[in-house]
């Protein structure tokens, strides 16, 4: 187990120290008068399973980082208010025990923690009597289940979910009229899962799947990939495959390889995404610029994940002009929050279930295509709310 | 009014060059072309293009009119671009990643706002060196100057406050809340009021700039338009504090604003995500720089209408009117 605080009081100070020649900061307050807030990092780093694709190999920092600029901004604005924010990193190894890392930071007090685990982890952590007192944030499972039947009341999710990522894909899929779907599903559960949210949007949105195959080959077919896909897609006639690969075990591999000329979407070529390098849009240049200026890399979506819930903090830390939990989650939770997360709008949480409302992004490798919702695709309160669980259908009883 | 000449043969065979000293001349900064569009102001066609430095965003003019400021973001400086000869005869310091600045009503410092690194930067012109630096919050966009020159606004987008520095001693002396995304602020001509608008809040928080309380949020709604799309960014009061005129993005509208009552008196349809604004010297005019379908809507001030659309480049972000 490895713990890193991050404290960014010094630094601000030297800033406002090497510009005090011209400079009497009024803002700029005693240490003692400064009231702080904790937000903790836990993150269980699972076993990845060999990548087919392993040319991308995720940072060693990643999702931690998007911390970090969350931190450096909302204690830039926390300089006007008398706030500070701090973040305590936990990672637990992949045979660790990521609820005795909760407990130990529950133990300090810590009372805001972002979760990067499994969803059944993020369910035991959830019921633990220490996290009673405690708001979590989900920044690594985009389960359904979580947003439905398994929704706690101390659990926020401001990363979508596989519902949102698929209904924004199938929106833009039905708009350009390529309705004959030829879904493509690995062996994990974690496919299994996104195909289930494919088959939830081509009912929603009026898509048809006209085949559905489970890819079993095993991780490695770069090799034998030319002569294995031919015949894998052989005799399908639809718009394009849909493949459900979350890791990245083998759709990089369909393209340009299928019996018919035919577009790969889904987890891999076209792929919904919560953020993604090419989006640059609504001042989403920013961030990225001060993103990369700060770690010389890109941002990636985990890392956004991270750095949502920071701000989302600091952005109520500000509002209520306090730094009271009960204050900062009632705020969160109330109708008057609201999150500028460079998507062009304001983004809200749902209050049926606790899911921040977001455009999707779609995203092939090196450009931007589109941005969920589509023009035409209605709903009487918010067009964000076309992508995932609806009110209605929710089956979320433990949020409110 | 001015009486329109469209003689478009006659101003395109003169040129931008040769155009009388008086003549109504409007610049405009293309974002994604890295140029700057001239447009002629009694045609309102576009006379010529002018390459200048990467990203071109904020541009102000000299206070002799000799002089266009260029922000080019993404080369770190301010570039001075000489009117008469069209030429970049010099670039001034700005901080990295200059997007909107300010000129003071003696025509020297220039405020910068320094979008990626959380300072407003003051630059005097003449000298070409920085004369201090001030922290504000993160993403420093908005720059708004009382008429005195004595204080300084700077709205921060995501920190979500408008910073009132006293431009004597580069302090901060006052810094209001508004709500998400402040990207503008606008002194009103009496210097009583501060008019700062907020993209993703949907709103306009007026300012009261003796006692720096927000005296009025202006809200806007459009018939079948969905509220998400109404994001302000640019806003203009006229000297006499009558009208205002507030750019609302994606919405594609101009709102009409009573200024003493605050109240929307009009919506104007203008081209794709509109966000700056600038009045013909005369305020007869005024024009808007439409990012989305690459070009500058005219407006008749008086009647209130949509009178012209010009293309210019791609991405237009800025716009000045010279006489």
């Amino acid at each position: 187990m490895t713990r890193f605080r991050l404290t960014f009081l010094t630094e601000a100070v030297g800033i406002l120290a090497a510009a005090a020649a011209v400079l009497a900061a009024p803002h700029l307050v005693a240490a003692q008068d400064v009231k702080n807030v904790t937000i903790a990092y836990l993150s269980q780093v699972v076993e990845r399973p060999p990548k087919l694709s392993n040319l991308d190999l995720p940072p060693q920092d990643e999702g931690s980082q998007g911390g970090v600029l969350a931190i450096k901004d909302n204690n830039t604005t926390g300089s006007f208010l008398k706030q500070h924010f701090e973040l305590v990193e936990e990672s637990v190894a992949a045979d660790g025990d990521p609820i005795a890392a909760f407990e130990a930071l529950a133990a300090q007090g810590i009372r805001f923690v972002i979760l990067n685990v499994p969803a059944k982890t993020l369910l035991q952590i959830a019921d633990l009597p220490s996290a009673r007192d405690v708001l979590l944030f989900n920044a690594g499972a985009p389960d359904d289940s979580l947003r439905n039947e398994d929704c706690r009341a101390n659990v926020l999710h401001l990363m979508p979910s596989r519902a949102m990522l698929s209904d924004g894909l199938a929106q833009y899929l039905i708009k350009k009229r390529w309705r004959e779907w030829f879904v493509v599903v690995g062996r994990r559960e974690s496919d299994r899962l996104f195909a289930e949210a494919i088959r939830r949007s081509a009912k929603r949105f009026g898509g048809k799947i006209v085949e559905e195959k489970t890819w079993d080959y095993g991780p490695d077919v770069r090799r034998t990939a030319q002569a294995e896909v031919p015949a894998f897609t052989q005799g399908v006639d639809a718009d394009l495959i849909l493949v459900a690969d979350e890791i990245g075990e083998f759709g990089e591999y369909l393209v340009y390889r299928t019996w018919q000329p035919i577009l790969v979407v889904g987890t891999q070529g076209l792929s919904p995404t919560s953020w993604h390098r090419t989006h640059e849009q609504w001042g989403a240049a920013q961030l990225q610029s001060r993103f990369e200026k700060m770690t010389g890399r890109r941002m990636t979506p985990l890392d956004y994940h991270v750095w949502g819930p920071i701000r989302a903090i600091g952005e109520a830390a500000t509002r209520t002009n306090s730094t009271d939990f009960d204050k900062i989650v009632a705020y969160l939770k109330g109708p008057d929050f609201e999150l500028a997360g460079f998507k062009g709008q304001k983004l809200t949480i749902r209050p049926w279930n606790g899911q921040l409302r977001q455009p999707i992004l779609l995203a092939a490798p090196k450009a931007l295509v589109s941005v969920s919702p589509q023009d035409g695709f209605l709903h009487e309160h918010s067009l964000l709310d076309t992508l995932g669980y609806d009110e209605q259908e929710s089956r979320c009883r433990d949020y409110r | 009014m001015k009486p329109w000449v469209l003689s478009i043969g006659l101003v395109a065979g003169l040129g931008w060059a040769a155009a009388p000293a008086q003549a109504l001349t409007v610049y405009v900064s293309n974002e994604k072309d890295n140029s700057i569009s001239v447009i002629d102001g009694d045609s309102l066609e576009v006379t010529a293009t002018v390459p200048v430095g990467q990203r071109p965003r904020g541009i102000a003019l000299s206070h002799d009119g000799s002089l266009l400021y260029i922000c080019a973001s993404d080369d770190d400086h301010v570039e001075v671009l000489d009117l008469a000869t069209m030429k970049i005869i010099g670039t001034l310091p700005s901080g990295p990643d200059p997007e909107l600045f300010i000129l003071h009503p003696s025509g020297n410092p220039l405020y910068v706002a320094n979008e990626d690194d959380n300072l407003v930067t003051v630059v005097d012109v003449e000298k070409g060196s920085v004369l201090a630096e001030v922290p504000v919050g993160v993403e420093p966009e908005g720059m708004g100057l009382s008429p005195d020159g004595k204080v300084l606004v700077n709205t921060s987008e995501t920190t979500n406050m408008a910073h009132f520095i006293d431009t004597d001693t580069y302090e901060i002396t006052s810094n209001v809340l508004v709500d998400s995304r402040p990207r503008f602020a606008e002194f009103t001509s009496d210097g009583k009021q501060v008019w700062v608008t907020s993209e993703i809040g949907g709103t306009i928080s007026v300012i009261d700039s003796d006692t720096r309380e927000i005296i009025h949020k202006i809200e806007f709604e459009i018939p079948g338009v969905r509220p998400e799309a109404i994001q302000p960014v640019g806003v203009r009061v006229n000297k006499a504090g009558t009208l205002a005129f507030v750019a609302l993005g994606p919405s594609n509208r101009i709102a009409v604003v009573d200024a003493k009552t605050f109240e929307v008196k009009k919506y104007l349809l203008v081209g794709q995500r509109v966000w700056q604004l600038a009045f013909s010297p005369d305020e007869s005019l005024l024009f808007t720089t439409n990012g989305v379908s690459n070009d500058i809507s005219v407006i008749d001030v008086e009647k209130l209408r949509v009178i012209k659309s010009i293309p210019v480049g791609r991405f237009p972000w800025g716009v000045v009117a010279k006489d």
